[in-house]
């Protein structure tokens, strides 16, 4: 007699598969098996012993209290022909404000007495903020350079996460620029145009558009770099 | 009355933030049991339940109304816990290579295969080797293991949701099965 496989008893516990009524007979007529299916059995009631630790009711509203301010701040459904002309004028008033303001920090003479603690925060804010950027760009690129050859693949989610890792890219490489750092500055100036031909793409990739966009992030050596940025900034933001 | 999951998607979708939060509320404590299972630190389940979430709000739009709210958000977080091992992972390998070149937080290198301190409190010796063998677990065979034995995803689902072959996902449950038979027939022994 033939005894059963291991992984025809996991198909088995986990009622998966088509070969149920013959493994059922099979352990009902052979003990060796029913002995090894039992100790399988025993082995997988103790993994429901691993710990979750215990979360109230109230867990959800907690969360919610956070959540609540990110999602103001992300993109929404926009469609800006059905944008009211109210809110165009306000749009605009606020861009104004926001130029006026940036005017009057960059032109208004200011106090050195204090400047180099303001200055620090503000390097450790950019670099937490940069850190975190590069990381989530990185996680992208990981997705994509470890897909499967020759497979299509759902990128939906890695779009929508480059359309908006885009935008901030922008920002960090001016900043970096106007502050001097030029190795950041030339890494986001090469990560941007892979960001947006993964958001510009198809949420759906063939297996020859996979394929191109792979050869595309190992032939820039883009990865590596922003790996290797990702580390210095991280580094240069637990010494400051 | 209860709003039910297809209407509160429908009317976030229609721009409703009250609506959202009935599914916050309604989904958070199974997401974080699920991404503790799958990343085994509570503060990163934490960082996984918040951008499960923030991913399933920017993707409401997408949301195929014929499924299941609750199994499209458990892709996404099986998605999400799988981002943050393998970023956790890569933390680990750059603090190791940094200490290598002389950097001064040798402590930060340290491998994160042992339980942390809260669950070590919180568990018995069972529900401690249990959660090492686990950590032995690679992030795929986890990922697969956890979908098929504590969520009840079956194969199918569970190779959608991890963007692999069903054979593929089948074969990462069988390993981890395998592993944790290795790894936990002693102590089934011991206690029978």
């Amino acid at each position: 007699m033939n005894h059963l496989t291991e992984e025809q008893f996991v198909l088995y516990y986990y009622g998966e598969g088509d070969g149920s009524p013959g493994v059922r007979e099979h352990l009902d007529a052979c003990e060796a098996c029913r002995a090894e299916y039992a100790g399988l059995q025993l082995v997988l009631n103790v993994v429901d012993s691993a710990p979750v630790p215990d979360r109230a009711a109230s867990y959800g509203a907690e969360v919610w209290q956070r959540l609540q301010p990110k999602l103001g701040a992300r993109r929404r459904f926009f469609n800006p022909l059905l944008w009211p002309a109210r809110h165009w004028a306000a749009a605009g008033a606020m861009a104004a404000l926001v130029v006026a303001a940036f005017l009057a920090g960059r032109y208004y003479p200011k106090p050195t007495q204090t400047a180099a603690a303001p200055q620090q925060v503000r390097e450790r804010i950019l670099l937490v903020a940069v850190g975190d950027h590069l990381e989530r760009s990185q996680m992208i690129l990981v997705e994509l350079a470890n897909a499967r050859p020759g497979q299509p693949l759902d990128v939906t989610s890695e779009r929508d996460r480059a359309a908006d890792l885009v935008t901030e890219n922008r920002l960090y490489r001016q900043t970096a620029l106007r502050d001097g750092d030029h190795n950041v500055a030339s890494v986001l100036d090469e990560l941007e145009p892979v960001l947006l031909e993964i958001a510009r793409g198809p949420g759906q990739l063939t297996p020859e558009e996979v394929e191109k966009l792979r050869a595309r992030i190992e032939a820039d050596g883009i990865l590596f770099k922003v790996r290797v940025v990702g580390s210095t900034v991280r580094h240069r933001q637990s010494t400051l | 009355m209860e709003l039910g999951d297809s209407v509160a998607v429908a009317q976030a979708r229609a721009g409703d933030p009250g609506a959202f939060r009935v599914l916050v509320e309604r989904h958070s404590r199974n997401l974080f049991r699920l991404a503790y299972r799958m990343t085994g630190h509570q503060q990163d389940a934490e960082d996984v339940v918040q951008e499960t979430f923030l991913r399933a709000y920017r993707q409401l739009a997408k949301f195929d109304e014929r499924a299941s709210f609750g199994t499209w958000l458990y892709r996404i977080a099986a998605n999400c816990a799988l981002d943050t091992i393998r970023a956790r992972k890569r933390r680990a390998e750059q603090n190791e290579s940094a200490v290598e070149e002389g950097a001064p937080d040798p402590i930060q290198s340290l491998p994160d295969s042992a339980p942390p301190p809260d669950r070590l409190a919180m568990s018995g010796q069972a529900g401690q080797r249990v959660a090492a063998a686990l950590n032995e677990l690679s992030e795929m065979e986890r990922t697969a293991f956890v979908l098929r034995h504590f969520e009840g995803m079956c194969i199918d689902d569970i190779s959608r949701t991890l963007g692999v072959q069903p054979n593929s996902a089948k074969h990462s449950i069988f390993r981890a099965v395998q592993k944790l038979r290795r790894a936990l027939e002693p102590l089934v022994s011991a206690a029978s």
